[in-house]
Order: structure tokens, then C-alpha cells, then sequence
């Protein structure tokens, strides 16, 4: 496998930089971990995961999607849409490149996103192998090897250099580009840290949680559980666990009255939120126990019922740490499953 | 404490002196710990949880579970009842339907911040004589209590209980804190500097609503941010302002009746410190109004529903502007 020495990560930044837009994980001032455009001196996060996810690259909280202009009694429609530049997104961990899978599922299925898919077609995603996974990672739930990351390219550390492999031909067009940085080198040692990592993933307090009771023909069942008044009883109806979710898609378009016109855009929306998918007949959810079902049932039955069984989660343990009540998808496996 | 408490909320229950007890419930990990409410003595033994990292706030649950039928057992921390006392001045919260039993708070534990030390997977957590035993699947970690208690424990205002009917535990008394230091170290700073300080934090925002959910001073049944009608509604930012914006009203809207107990920054999750933009208003109308603690007592007048001939002028806005 190609490698490079980890001393000479600002270089391959360098020249990944030099010919296109370059995301990588940096460190805040406050601990927490995000994406950030590379500049020269930057460097990258240690951290396991970014405190949001990546999906932004593909799917940003809020864009527009279209402009009218009024004159009198004429409505110009202004097609705002430009063609993305080429970036890479350096750093990616398995569970958050799984994501982009997951929304592909939505966006890249007839009628395809436009707006998605022209960020997706120029964005590389090189992902980064875990070797210091947390007890909120539940990534192997959802089949996901969190040291045999997916993506265009995939990089693993054995502590002294950065191995990178390609797994498409985009990621090839990527290794080719730094080609002249790399060099051949023994795997050895990085076997020995996967199979460590792999051991630790074992020994994680949720490593042992399995999608087996779930999926979509289990509609009726979880559906009218008495479970969910209990289950969201505290929830707060904040968006914070969709907003930080990195398969998370709903979202809302509205129209934005500039005075002279209309910028319509679309923005995430939260089926947390009290007006969420209200149309003109009101609104389908009235209770946050819907609103808090409809959240867990989406990732759970509707999404597998709907894409071959795979499910709307990745196990990134985000909505776990961040819930202001502490109430996540793992307790509402674990309190469903008890019959 | 926690066996103590109980025990006494399996005594009210079998008393029938209450039919529900909200506490905290026990999670997946040490420090996951969820609001709840209890209606049994077997759940109470098998789920009440009350340690280092019972920090959630339930005095705003009580606006809803107070309007329930019967009584509700409520064990508040001497912050929350401070919260508790403003909701019953603001007639949102039913006194009788609760019976509060006040035990002793903090300080309460930061998961983040002992994560922010690169502590990870983490399997336990104990404190032995204020230091902090880790237990991981990384082998045992060790860190000091202080240094992961919470920001809001840090600068705590008060260890006195301002409303119960029954005290577990010591009571004790109305600290002299610290609380307006960062207030003092940002008016210090000269305009630039502190609008570049905000427009750095708020900038963060996502948009999630956390800090407004949580928060016990905002109980509106429809919030005008949530209202498709009122013609202000968003979930997003139109653009980057609108953020600073949202945080700023709504630091207007509950100046005089935040009791500043800490949970808009605590839940954020992207770390914003917006309980410094609450300080500034408490700060500014001890100095303007004299010395007021909203949610202290339940009769008095609040200095900014009140007036009185001294009242400092309008003017004072421009006159404090002065660089």
C-alpha cells in the first residue's frame, strides 16, 4: 500500500490544496472538532469525530434553490445553481462515510437532486480509519468496520505513517494527484493496529446491540407500542439529534421576501419541531410522542422498508452525547425490543 | 443521598400523599442520565438516579405535569428552585399539585469536559474523596472533580432552597460568586472586540432550539419563532446575522425573570456560552434597579414590570454607548 510519514501530513495538504478545495477536521477553541477549508499551518484533529457531521459538504443546512424577480406583473425565475468546484473531504470516519450512502438513497434516486448531486459528483471523500473508537460508537450494529472505512479513498495510521488506498476511480484520480509524495510500504504493522482496534470494538459497551428486531416489516409492532410515551416523555423537541445526525434528510423549502423578490431556499427541518411536514389540511403529528416516533420509526422500519433493509442510522453516537436529555436511538431500540 | 430520596419517594407514594415523582432516570453509561417521571416503587428501585451527573433542570416538566391530576413529587436542586418559584410568580406552574422536597445540588459533572482531556470509552465514572476514578476500555483514567464539574456548578449564585416542603440533606446558603466575571471581562473589551466575541460564538449556532427548549423562563405555549403566521418564523438562517439575532431577543425576552440556572448553556451543543448574555442583563439591573434575583420569591415585583421615580432614564442607553 502507498503510504506517506505522518511528519509530512502539511506537505500532502499542501499539495492536495494546491489544485482543489481541501476539508479537513481541526480542532476549536473549545475542544469540540469540525470541517474546516485547509490553510497553510492547519492541523488536523486528533479528535475521533467531528462534533457535526459531514453531510454538510452535500447536504448544507440551508441553500437556495431558486430567485424571482417582480417587475409589475412579470415574475422572472433566476436559476441559481452554479456548477460546484472539485474538493476533498479529508478525514471522513467510517460511519460518517456510510451516511453518504444512505443519502445517495435519497437524493440520487429518480427524480435525482440536482443541487446534491453536483456537490456529490465533484467531492472526494477520503476517509480515515478509527484506533480510538468511544463508548457511544455503535458503528458494527450497521455492518460498518470502523478500521476499513469506506469512501473514494480510505487512510490508516500505524502511528508513524498514513497508509491510502483507492477504492474507485475517483479516489485513484486522487492518489495519482500526490502520487509523487507516496511511496511503497510495509503493512505489516498496520495489520496489528487494525486487529487492536478491532479488538477494542469488541470490548464497547454496545457492541453488542443488533438491528435483528428491526427493519420494515416491523411496522404495526413498534408503531403502537406503549413504549413511546414513556420513551419521550422528556424530550424537549429541540433538533439537536437531527441536526448533528449525519443521515438525517428532511428538510423544508420556503420563500424568503427579499422586498423586490423572492429567494426560495431550503433549509434542514426537524421532525422534532412542531411544524414539521405541516401542510394546508395542519399538521399530520400533533404530540411530540408522534413527532418523537416518527423520528425513530423513519430510521428503523420506514427507511429499511424502503431501501432493502438498510437502515437510516450509522451509529456515529453523535445524538448520544449531545442530547440535552440523554434520550437516543440506543435506549429506544433497547426499551423496544422488551416485549 | 440517592437511597435516601428513595426511600422517601416510596413512602409519599404508598402515603398517597403524591401519585407521580419526577427525578432522573439511570442510562446506557455513567453520565447519560434522562428526566423522568416515576409512578411506582419498583420503578423507582430499578431506574432513580441521583450522582454527580443529575444536572438537568426539571422544574420546567413541572409546567405540564403540574396541570396533571394529583400531586407530583418534585426533588429540586437549590438552583431549581429558583426556577420553579419564578414559573410560580409567572402562574405557569399549579404550587399545590407539586410537593417539592429540596435536596442539596452540585457541583454536577461535565461528561464533556472529561472528554475534552482525550478520556474515551468511557465504562465508569467514580469519585473518590474529589477525584475522579475513569474507568475505560482503555485502562483507568484519572482526573480531578473540579476540573469536570460544570460551567453553571462553577459559578454557582446560591446553595439555598427558595421554595420547599421538605429538606433532605444541609441546607445552605446564598453565595458570594463569581458569577459576573466574564460578564465584566467582555464590557471591559472595547466594542469591536466584544461584537467580534459574539459574532465568533453565534456564529456556531445551529439552529437546534436547545437553549429555548430547555429553558424554564421560556414557556410560551406557541414560541413566534415557531409560528408559520407570525411572519419572523425559521429554522434556518436566511443569513448569518439572523443567528446573533435569535439569541439576542430572546436574552431580551426573558431579562428580569431569568434566574440564571445555567441550562441554555449546558445543553448547547456547540458550546456557545449564552448564559453570558442573560448575566449581562442580571447585571445590569442590579446596577440599574438595585439588587434583584428572579425566581427568589414569588410576590415581588420585577424591577422591569415595575416603576418607580428613580428609575434610571432611557438616556442611560446612550450614555453607556459612549466609547
Amino acid at each position: 500500500m502507498l503510504k506517506i510519514s505522518l511528519d509530512k501530513l502539511d506537505k500532502l495538504f499542501e499539495a492536495i490544496s494546491a489544485s482543489q478545495t481541501l476539508y479537513i477536521p481541526v480542532d476549536r477553541e473549545d475542544g469540540a472538532a469540525e470541517y474546516k477549508k485547509y490553510e497553510s499551518g492547519m492541523k488536523l484533529s486528533s479528535a475521533l469525530n467531528t462534533l457535526r457531521s459531514a453531510k454538510d459538504f452535500f447536504f448544507p443546512q440551508t441553500e437556495n434553490l431558486v430567485d424571482f424577480k417582480m417587475e409589475g406583473k412579470n415574475i422572472e425565475v433566476i436559476d441559481v445553481r452554479e456548477e460546484s468546484e472539485d474538493f476533498v473531504i479529508f478525514g471522513v470516519r467510517a460511519c460518517d462515510a456510510r451516511s453518504f450512502t444512505i443519502l445517495d438513497k435519497v437524493f440520487l434516486a429518480e427524480p435525482v437532486d440536482s443541487y446534491y448531486k453536483n456537490r456529490r459528483d465533484h467531492g472526494t471523500v477520503v476517509t480515515m480509519a478509527c484506533a480510538r473508537p468511544a463508548e457511544t460508537c455503535f458503528c458494527g450494529t450497521f455492518g460498518i468496520d470502523a478500521a476499513a472505512p469506506e469512501g473514494d479513498a480510505a487512510c490508516y495510521s500505524d502511528g508513524e505513517s498514513l497508509f491510502i488506498e483507492a477504492h474507485n476511480e475517483k479516489g485513484q484520480k486522487f492518489i495519482d494527484s500526490i502520487s509523487s509524495l507516496l511511496e511503497e510500504g510495509d503493512t505489516a504493522k498496520l495489520e496489528a493496529v487494525r486487529a487492536k482496534t478491532r479488538e477494542i470494538l469488541k470490548k464497547l459497551p454496545l457492541a453488542h446491540l443488533t438491528t435483528d428486531n428491526f427493519g420494515g416489516d416491523k411496522l404495526n409492532e413498534y408503531f403502537n407500542s406503549d413504549k413511546w410515551g414513556e420513551l419521550s416523555e422528556s424530550c424537549l423537541g429541540c433538533g439537536t439529534c437531527t441536526f448533528v445526525c449525519p443521515t438525517c434528510q428532511c428538510y423544508d423549502i420556503k420563500d424568503f421576501n427579499t422586498g423586490h423578490g423572492i429567494k426560495r431556499y431550503r433549509c434542514w427541518d426537524s421532525c422534532m419541531y412542531s411544524d414539521f411536514t405541516k401542510m394546508a389540511h395542519g399538521n399530520p403529528r400533533l404530540t411530540q410522542l408522534e413527532r418523537f416516533r416518527q423520528r425513530f420509526m423513519h430510521k428503523l422500519v420506514y427507511f429499511p422498508a424502503n431501501n432493502n433493509g438498510e437502515f437510516g442510522c450509522v451509529g456515529c453516537g453523535r445524538c448520544l452525547s449531545k442530547c440535552p436529555i440523554s434520550m437516543n436511538i440506543v435506549k429506544v431500540m433497547k426499551a423496544l425490543e422488551v416485549k | 443521598m440517592q437511597e435516601a430520596m428513595i426511600n422517601r419517594a416510596k413512602q409519599l407514594l404508598a402515603d398517597g400523599a403524591v401519585n407521580r415523582v419526577i427525578g432522573w432516570k439511570r442510562g446506557e453509561f455513567a453520565y447519560d442520565i434522562t428526566p423522568a417521571v416515576f409512578e411506582t416503587a419498583e420503578e423507582l428501585e430499578k431506574e432513580f438516579v441521583y450522582d454527580d451527573f443529575t444536572a438537568a433542570n426539571v422544574s420546567k416538566y413541572l409546567v405540564k405535569e403540574s396541570k396533571k391530576e394529583g400531586k407530583i413529587l418534585a426533588f429540586l436542586k437549590p438552583c431549581d428552585t429558583y426556577s420553579f418559584n419564578q414559573l410560580t410568580k409567572e402562574h405557569r406552574v399549579v404550587r399545590e399539585n407539586v410537593y417539592i422536597v429540596g435536596i442539596p445540588g452540585g457541583p454536577k459533572l461535565d461528561a464533556e469536559k472529561i472528554k475534552a482531556k482525550g478520556i474515551t470509552g468511557i465504562l465508569g465514572v467514580k469519585n473518590e474523596n474529589y477525584t475522579l476514578k475513569i474507568d475505560t476500555v482503555y485502562g483507568e483514567e484519572i482526573m480531578p472533580f473540579y476540573e469536570a464539574i460544570l460551567d453553571k456548578c462553577a459559578t454557582c449564585k446560591s446553595k439555598k432552597h427558595v421554595v420547599y416542603d421538605e429538606l433532605m440533606g444541609e441546607e445552605g446558603d446564598v453565595l458570594d460568586s463569581n458569577r459576573f466575571d466574564m460578564v465584566e471581562k467582555l464590557e471591559n473589551m472595547t466594542a469591536q472586540e466584544r461584537f467580534d466575541f459574539w459574532r465568533d460564538q453565534l456564529s456556531k449556532c445551529i439552529r437546534c432550539n436547545a437553549c429555548r427548549n430547555v429553558c424554564p423562563a421560556c414557556t410560551c405555549e406557541k414560541c413566534v419563532f415557531d409560528n408559520p403566521n407570525s411572519g419572523v418564523e425559521n429554522k434556518a438562517p436566511a443569513d448569518s446575522f439572523e443567528e446573533n439575532m435569535f439569541h439576542i431577543i430572546r436574552a431580551f425576552h426573558v431579562a428580569g425573570r431569568c434566574t440564571d440556572c445555567g441550562e441554555c448553556s449546558r445543553v448547547c451543543p456547540q458550546n456557545i456560552p449564552l448564559h453570558l448574555l442573560n448575566r449581562k442583563f442580571i447585571k445590569d439591573i442590579n446596577s440599574l434597579y438595585g439588587e434583584y434575583q428572579a425566581g427568589e420569591d414569588t410576590t415581588s415585583r420585577a424591577p422591569l414590570n415595575d416603576y418607580k421615580q428613580d428609575d434610571c432614564e432611557a438616556s442611560i442607553v446612550h450614555e453607556r454607548g459612549v466609547e
